[in-house]
């Protein structure tokens, strides 16, 4: 078991002709990614690294059953290939552009609430289930199978972590890059409920990064509703108030979505949380143990 | 990015919702000559892109023309929060009996437009927030249904009991919800809106701030842009690619990805060093960028050694390699180079970097703590 996707996900990418969709197309492929379609309006009937490839989401999905589709169209497109995705019936969409306006995801992610389509990101790095699917752009030597469920705003970072975790023996169940953007699809709370009732995982990491208050909500649902062993790392620590760190979600503004506050809230329901990445695997191996 | 009040009004004006009546000025002699049209009481107000002018002395009401020149004389040139005050805006003094607050800003929760009302204006809503949080009404915007007429009546009853004042109500924060779609908003606020002693409501402040992936679609709002030295850095970084942000550290910083920038600039704080600035070097990196980003690293002073801490993932090592051995090539670099790579790509970046004799370490931890040494000889 895992979550989100496995070895069966029949996997579409949305703008596999360009430079970042087809080059990480073939990582995907060769990871051993169920890729089964491609869309790339204007080149329906080419064939891209054996792929077909179709004008619209819809006839992918006729052709080949999609049921996820993973976006590389250009960020003021990205919206509507969202919509897209979920009109013609794909059941999860994963967006890697980077930049996409706000309220074109206001729009996208009410409208994928209403057909029931669940999304991760904008401006995400994916997931992967390790030995079974990759959908994203995620360095895949780093994974392991383990039973550490792991969902993180940032994508390097998570790479990071990853491997710390991988080198000290403790692989994971599916990794989630959920984006750094103010206004994304599936966040903590979605995951880690998934995660809670995945037989597979048996610890969750979380990682964090200043801005919002999603830390502090997640904390939340943790204390009333997740049983399993949950660690957290909060990246930011040291960044000035006022300064937008890159992520649009990154930003500490007067005073409030500090690290402080986040490290605060996870420690106060009795969630351990790393202040270096490199004390993670500690902490994950004595939350297993603990747990026993 | 954001603009400056009396812009901000001048796109409430064009929305038909009442402003007052106001000039911008440049000098104490444009102040004067304002002054002299909008006649007396006016409130000379510093344009700046910072909150708090009013606690920190940039705004001043002036009855007499002396207050005028007076209060222009002192605001104009003046610092506040690091941004200098280059003009002012004189407006016409308003009679009013009461103060609102209204806004509109996107949710995180709700992945909506939030429309938030207090009767508490005129004061930092920051400060209404942490210490009276039940004065302020929240009402989340249906994407598809908008800003209904019965919505707007909802909020608009929360302020007013005056029916005539709710339906001025309905109509002003329907338009401020159009602004918001209109302009790419992501925040629209009107502190205070007071109801003048005629019974109109007027904007007396307007604030609008802008989603910068939007600006591609809205030239011309993205043409108000006033950007600071230190902003034109970080938009010429922006342009290439990058994302920096510049600290007064001395540890010169290049990662990939905003949450790796952060924790590299954490794990050196941790050790007892000082990062000199945040810089993402992006996705998808090609060579020039790497060039463009020890160019911008290399034109900060205080940086006494580099640290280029790279996770491979859209971004490949071997790219991030060669971009970095053109960059020494072409450029005089007499600092020290602390280099870790892992991650897509990472054994052809490490053998390119080793063949130019470059120095590399295995982790983090020890990338900082080299860093320091070297900062510190």
């Amino acid at each position: 078991m895992s979550i989100l996707i496995n070895k069966n996900t029949k996997v579409l990418v949305q703008g596999i002709t360009g430079r970042d969709g087809s080059f990480h197309t073939s990582k995907m492929k060769a990871y051993g990614t169920n890729v089964v379609a491609g869309v790339s309006p204007g080149k329906g009937g080419q064939l891209m690294d054996g792929i077909p490839v179709y004008n619209t989401v819809e006839d992918a999905v006729k052709a080949t059953g999609a049921d996820t589709s993973i976006i590389f169209v250009p960020a003021p497109l990205a919206g509507d290939a969202i919509l897209e995705a979920s009109e013609a019936g794909i059941d999860l969409v994963i967006c890697i552009s980077e930049g996409v306006p706000t309220l074109d995801m206001v729009k996208a992610t009410n409208y994928l609430k209403k057909k029931g389509t669940k999304l991760i990101g904008a401006n995400c790095p994916g997931l992967i289930t390790p030995g079974e699917s990759m959908i994203g752009i995620l360095p895949v030597d780093i994974f392991k199978k383990g039973n550490v469920g792991l969902m993180s705003r940032s994508g390097t970072l998570t790479y990071l972590m990853v491997s710390l975790l991988t080198n000290s023996g403790l692989g994971q169940s599916t990794c989630v890059g959920i984006g750094g953007d103010p206004v994304a699809g599936l966040y903590y709370q979605e995951l880690l409920q998934m995660f809670e009732d995945d037989p597979q995982t048996e610890v969750i990491v979380l990682i964090g990064e200043i801005g919002g208050d999603a830390e502090e909500r997640a904390a939340q649902y943790i204390k009333e509703h997740i049983t399993k062993p949950v660690v957290a790392f909060i990246a930011g620590q040291t960044a000035p108030v006022g300064k937008r760190m890159g992520h649009a979600g990154a930003i500490i503004s007067s005073g409030s979505g500090t690290a402080a506050e986040k490290i605060a809230a996870f420690e106060a329901i009795g969630v351990p949380v790393a202040r270096r990445p490199v004390e993670l695997p500690d902490l994950v191996k004595k939350a297993l143990a603990d747990r026993k | 990015m954001k603009i400056h009040e009396y812009q901000s009004k001048e796109i409430f004006s064009r929305y038909s919702i009442l402003v007052t009546n106001e000039t911008v000025c440049y000098s104490t002699e444009e102040v004067v000559k304002a002054t002299e049209e909008l006649g007396l009481p006016v409130v000379v107000k510093a344009q700046v892109h910072a909150g708090g002018r009013g606690k920190a002395g940039g705004v001043k009401l002036a009855r007499t023309m002396e207050e005028a020149k007076n209060a222009a004389h002192s605001i104009l040139g003046m610092d506040i929060k690091g941004y200098k005050v280059e003009k002012v805006l004189v407006a016409q003094g308003v009679k009013f009996n009461s103060e609102f607050y209204v806004g509109l800003t996107i949710d995180r929760n709700s992945k909506s437009v939030i429309f938030m009302a207090s009767s508490e204006g005129g004061v930092e809503i920051e400060e209404v927030a942490k210490d009276n949080p039940d004065a302020i009404h929240k009402f989340v915007i249906d994407p598809d249904l908008g800003m209904t007429a019965f919505l707007a009546r909802k909020i608009a009853f929360k302020l007013f009991t005056d029916f005539a004042l709710v339906k001025q109500a309905v109509d002003l924060f329907q338009k401020l919800y159009q602004i918001f779609l209109d302009t790419d908003a992501s925040l629209v606020e009107i502190n205070p809106l007071v109801v003048t002693d005629d019974g109109k409501l007027l904007a007396l402040d307007g604030k609008m701030n802008f989603d910068d992936n939007a600006l591609f679609r809205q030239p011309k709002i993205a043409a108000l842009d006033e950007p600071t030295e230190d902003e034109k850095k970080e938009i010429a970084a922006k342009e290439s690619g990058l994302t920096y942000i510049r600290l007064d550290g001395t540890i010169g910083c290049m990662v990939n990805g905003a949450g790796l920038a952060m924790a590299s600039m954490d794990v050196i704080k941790y050790f007892g060093g000082n990062p000199a600035n945040f810089l993402d070097i992006g996705g998808s990196s090609n060579p020039q960028k790497v060039i463009t980003a020890m160019n911008l690293l290399l034109s900060d002073k205080n940086v006494k050694v580099i640290m280029i801490n790279i996770f491979g993932g859209i971004t490949r090592c071997d790219d991030v390699a060669k971009g970095l051995i053109i960059a020494l090539d072409q450029m005089k670099v007499d600092i020290p180079i602390v280099i870790r790579l892992s991650g897509t790509n990472a054994e052809e970046g490490l053998r390119i970097i080793s063949e130019h004799n470059l120095p590399t370490v295995n982790s983090l931890s020890e990338a900082a703590q080299e860093a320091i040494r070297l900062a510190n000889n």
